[in-house]
């Protein structure tokens, strides 16, 4: 990518607040604050966060059976989703794979569709050409912008009543600060928290009046990582891609009974085999024994020596006070208490798979 | 006692024939919060230039870089249970080894205070 990267509407709060800036996704992001990756992890997981998300894709569907249309490319169940509630998702393509991981929220007379930063130039035109009758409205004016942790409610609440009401991925159109923004209870931290969609010109004294609240500090996309990956959730591009299946994944609890067994989308073929006969691999998560992290590309063996499979997605898990990771291993080595050999630099490192996620998820159900 | 500086951000504390090696405040500041280093094991003997331990961040993996060819005499094995010293103290209580220099005349390919001042700016 040669072109500069380019900037969320939160850019200068960013710089305001020492943030480091790096290139991520085409996008200028902040990675952390002073405080930190560590000390921002558990801010999040202590008392509340804000994050700039701003490079994610926030995309409007209008027009009649949206949900329906939806469901011609993604396996979930998107018509029965209720006005008010939002579902995690993802495009399949023919082959079964997976091109992208989103969030699809029922606004009443629209559809709101949020999708990973670096594929929106995938995802806009994917949905434009296949959603006939959908008009397919990219937005370009507005900061999205994700606040975390068990203190998020009353950060949110004390602004905007409205957010206690809502539960876990439900969603409404309320004031913050005098402004009409889109509030979602839902995230990637494994925390009760929002993903809150402000007008641009907005976002910046908006995101001010959250971190005005002695709960609050900002926090980068070091702890963004950290966090999700403590919680289980995969990074589209690490953990999960174009030639990763759904079940592979362990993502088949994100695809709704209904579709299972009618079928119906890109790559149902597979999709449905796999569920029937189970995989040759399988998403896990693993507890190095040791301390060295193990980062994306380790490769992972049996006890015997032989290669099962490769680090995804692996750091230090601030929570969990050590090394965290994720990576496909041959599924009859799946097992929780399963152990395996990590080979870091070359020398074997003992680890064991476990069952994700390494901290318990805390959503308000 | 003198202490001289590599461009890999490391230091080097001469007294008599051992020296003490470690890394600069600037560069632990760089790496971020430390959570493990991988060091070498005393009696190991190394060539400037190769790579002689590893320090991991949150982040990323950086590698150590000999700054000369020596021995490890000593390691600093505090930092097994405590790797976060090394953003706390890198050029105190968190050196990284102690060194038996097989040539010191390479200690006049490195830079004092002042010129390590004028790289990092």
């Amino acid at each position: 990518m040669t072109d500069a990267p380019k900037r969320t509407p939160l850019y200068d709060l960013h710089v305001e607040l020492g943030g480091k800036m790096v290139d991520f996704a085409g996008w200028e992001m902040p990675v952390q604050y002073p405080m930190g990756i560590m000390g921002e992890h558990k801010q999040c997981r202590e008392k509340a966060a804000l994050f700039d998300v701003s490079h994610m894709g926030q995309v409007i569907l209008r027009g009649e059976n949206v949900g329906e249309k939806l469901e011609t490319l993604c396996p979930q169940a998107y018509a029965g989703l209720k006005e008010g509630k939002a579902r995690y998702g993802f495009f399949t393509n023919e082959d079964g794979g997976i091109m992208d991981d989103l969030i699809v929220s029922n606004g009443g007379d629209h559809y709101f569709v949020v999708v990973n930063a670096a594929l929106r130039h995938q995802d806009i035109p994917h949905m434009r050409a296949n959603l006939n009758g959908v008009e397919v409205t990219e937005i370009f004016d507005r900061a999205l912008v994700a606040v975390q942790g068990p203190k998020a409610e009353d950060v949110v609440g004390e602004l905007c009543p409205a957010a206690r009401e809502l539960k876990f991925m439900e969603t409404t159109l309320a004031e913050i600060g005098g402004v009409e923004c889109r509030i979602s209870r839902l995230g990637y931290t494994g925390e009760d928290g929002y993903e809150i969609s402000i007008p641009e010109a907005d976002a910046i004294r908006v995101s001010k009046l959250f971190l005005a609240h002695d709960d609050c500090e900002p926090a980068g996309l070091g702890a963004r990582d950290s966090l999700r990956l403590e919680a289980g959730l995969c990074l589209y591009g690490n953990d999960i891609d174009q030639s990763t299946s759904p079940i592979e994944a362990s993502l088949s609890w994100a695809i709704q009974k209904r579709r299972k067994e009618e079928g119906g989308f890109p790559g149902a073929a597979r999709i449905q085999k796999e569920l029937a006969e189970g995989t040759a691999k399988k998403l896990v998560g693993i507890k190095p024994e040791g301390r060295a992290p193990a980062r994306q590309g380790v490769e992972i063996q049996s006890e015997s020596g032989d290669t099962l499979g490769a680090i995804t997605s692996g750091s230090f898990g601030p929570t969990v006070g050590g090394p965290v990771a994720m990576g496909y291993v041959a599924a009859d080595h799946s097992a929780a208490g399963t152990k395996v050999n990590l080979i870091i630099r070359g020398k074997a490192q003992p680890a064991e798979i476990v069952a994700l996620p390494f901290v318990t998820q805390n959503y308000k159900r | 006692m003198a202490t001289y500086y590599s461009e890999e951000h490391e230091w080097i504390t001469v007294e008599g024939d051992v020296a003490t090696l470690g890394i600069t405040q600037h560069a632990a500041d760089q790496l971020g919060e430390v959570v493990f280093v991988e060091q070498r094991e005393a009696g190991e003997e190394f060539e400037k230039g190769g790579e002689i331990g590893v320090i991991e961040s949150v982040k990323a993996a950086s590698e150590i870089y000999a700054p000369l060819d020596g021995e490890v005499v000593e390691v600093n094995e505090t930092l097994a249970d405590n790797p976060g010293a090394l953003n706390e103290s890198p050029e105190g209580d968190a050196w990284i080894y102690k060194i038996k220099l097989s040539d010191a005349s390479q200690l006049d390919d490195l830079m004092d205070l002042d010129g390590y001042k004028a790289l990092i700016g």
